[in-house]
């Protein structure tokens, strides 16, 4: 019998990645052979996209990235639902675990206000127009939307591979704008156990890459905090853990806009995105458990390998090659 | 060895308020979204559109499933709340709908307080997010 504590973590690892890849690839695999039509009953896909949400629910929380990247090109490339649903509901997973851990970060003072607020407010007005730009592309044709987010995937996958944060960046200077909007803060390290001081520079080429970071999360149904937390960190030079703890608080203010657009569309099928929250939800529960055993690095490496795969397989999807099945 | 300053590190009255609205906000919608999920799944509320027709269509674009279905865009689930599918929405617009409560609280504050830049910022993000739930942006298509 396997043993958790002789059983190396992993291994585990690999198991939970090769379920997550392979239940709804055998899955579909089984349905295409039977000859196209569904065969299923209207239950199988809901229970497989579940325990799918459970497992990646702990992949995200122990890899640090969001819910929603690896949600939206997962679940559209081994699952039978239109990109429409499941941007919809990718948005609506990013914007329940965001509200799920911004009451905490808010409360120990990680995610801050002040820094949030004017950032929130250009990434979520122009998450409107990206969900609006995405359905107006999705109706034109599906496919393009599916080789784009392929694209951005990709990307975001070589983004977390070759962004080096920095613990607490040496700000000399504060800009005018950082200063008049008052982006400065002080927060209190429980690793070195000491108050840090921190403010803003570059503030203004950090607002513009807001828009784009807006546009893409609403166009993609991508929660944005792989985009969000290189901003705030390396370009506006904001401490790593208020970078993180303000972008998981962000998520719920731009998800928010984003989301109502989708879901006034129709693009929210309860049945559906019920077991994606749910899951994803008691997902991030277990993981913050696994993750005081886990090895982070190797991880995060594991889960990059896998956004390139999903990135590959839209790409595939998009474009009708075919090459990845 | 520094020491913690509690008066510089400790967060604003205004963000502990909003952190506890969103707690509750986020608590009220995931009890809702189970019980109302549960009341479906199990029947208790007839459903407006059948599972095996959802299941049959949900690879269609969202035009062509709702002609299928004949189910609502934009608010019009508030006509159906009597039906099992349509009463979940509950829940989805509990979710949606606290940051602009949150943000109400912030306005106030922010007045109190005379800081008129980010009672501005406040205000222009209860305008943005509530002409996104509106439905002006979102709901067209038939």
């Amino acid at each position: 019998m396997l043993n958790i504590r002789t059983f190396p973590l992993g291994r585990w690892f690999l198991l939970l990645m090769f379920f997550v890849m392979s239940c709804p690839a055998i899955a579909s695999a089984m349905e295409t052979m039977v000859g196209g039509a569904p065969s299923k009953p209207w239950w199988f896909w809901p229970v497989v996209l579940f325990f799918f949400c459970l497992i990646l629910g702990i992949l995200a929380v122990m890899a640090g990235v969001g819910g929603g990247v690896l949600y939206v090109p997962l679940v559209s490339g081994f699952f039978p639902f239109h990109i429409d649903f499941v941007r919809g509901i990718g948005l609506m997973v990013a914007l329940a675990g965001a509200l799920a851990a911004g009451p905490g970060l808010l409360r120990r003072n990680l995610a801050n206000l002040r820094l949030a607020l004017p950032v929130a407010l250009i990434a979520s007005a122009c998450s409107i127009v990206g969900a609006m730009l995405g359905l107006y592309l999705s109706r034109l044709n599906p496919d393009l939307i599916q080789t784009c987010l392929g694209g951005t995937i990709i990307g975001i996958a070589f983004l977390l591979l070759f962004s080096k944060n920095t613990e607490k960046p040496v700000v000399t200077k504060q800009d005018a704008i950082g200063l008049a909007l008052g982006l400065q803060g002080v927060y209190w390290d429980d690793g070195s156990r000491e108050s840090v001081e921190w403010k803003t520079h570059r503030t203004l080429l950090g607002l513009f890459m807001f828009i784009l970071i807006g546009l893409l999360a609403g166009m993609f149904g991508l929660g944005a905090g792989w985009a969000n937390v290189p901003v705030l960190n390396l370009m506006m030079g904001v401490p790593l853990k208020v970078s993180v703890a303000t972008s998981k608080f962000l998520l719920s203010i731009t998800d928010t806009s984003a989301a109502w657009i989708y879901l006034n569309r129709g693009c929210v099928i309860p049945l559906i995105a019920v077991p994606s929250i749910v899951g994803l939800m008691l997902g991030s529960i277990l993981g913050v458990r696994i993750l005081a055993v886990a090895k982070p690095k190797f991880i995060r490496y594991m889960v990059i390998t896998v956004l390139l795969f999903a990135g590959l397989k839209a790409m595939d999807k998009g474009l009708g090659i075919g090459l990845l099945g | 060895m520094p020491t913690m300053d509690n008066q510089s590190t400790k967060p604003s009255r205004e963000q502990i308020i909003y952190a506890n609205l969103l707690l509750i906000g986020m608590l009220a919608g995931i009890v809702t979204l189970s019980i109302t999920y549960t009341i479906y799944l199990t029947g208790l509320l007839p459903a407006h559109v059948d599972m095996q027709l959802i299941s049959a269509n949900w690879g269609k674009g969202v035009q062509e499933y709702l002609d299928i279905t004949h189910s609502p865009h934009g608010w019009g689930w508030l006509a159906l709340l009597g039906k099992g599918d349509f009463l979940n929405f509950i829940g989805f617009t509990l979710l949606g709908i606290m940051t602009i409560v949150c943000y109400l609280v912030l306005v106030r504050g922010y007045y109190r307080k005379k800081n008129w830049i980010f009672m501005i910022i406040s205000v222009l993000e209860i305008v943005v997010l509530s002409l996104a739930a509106s439905g002006i942006f979102g709901s067209g298509g038939h």
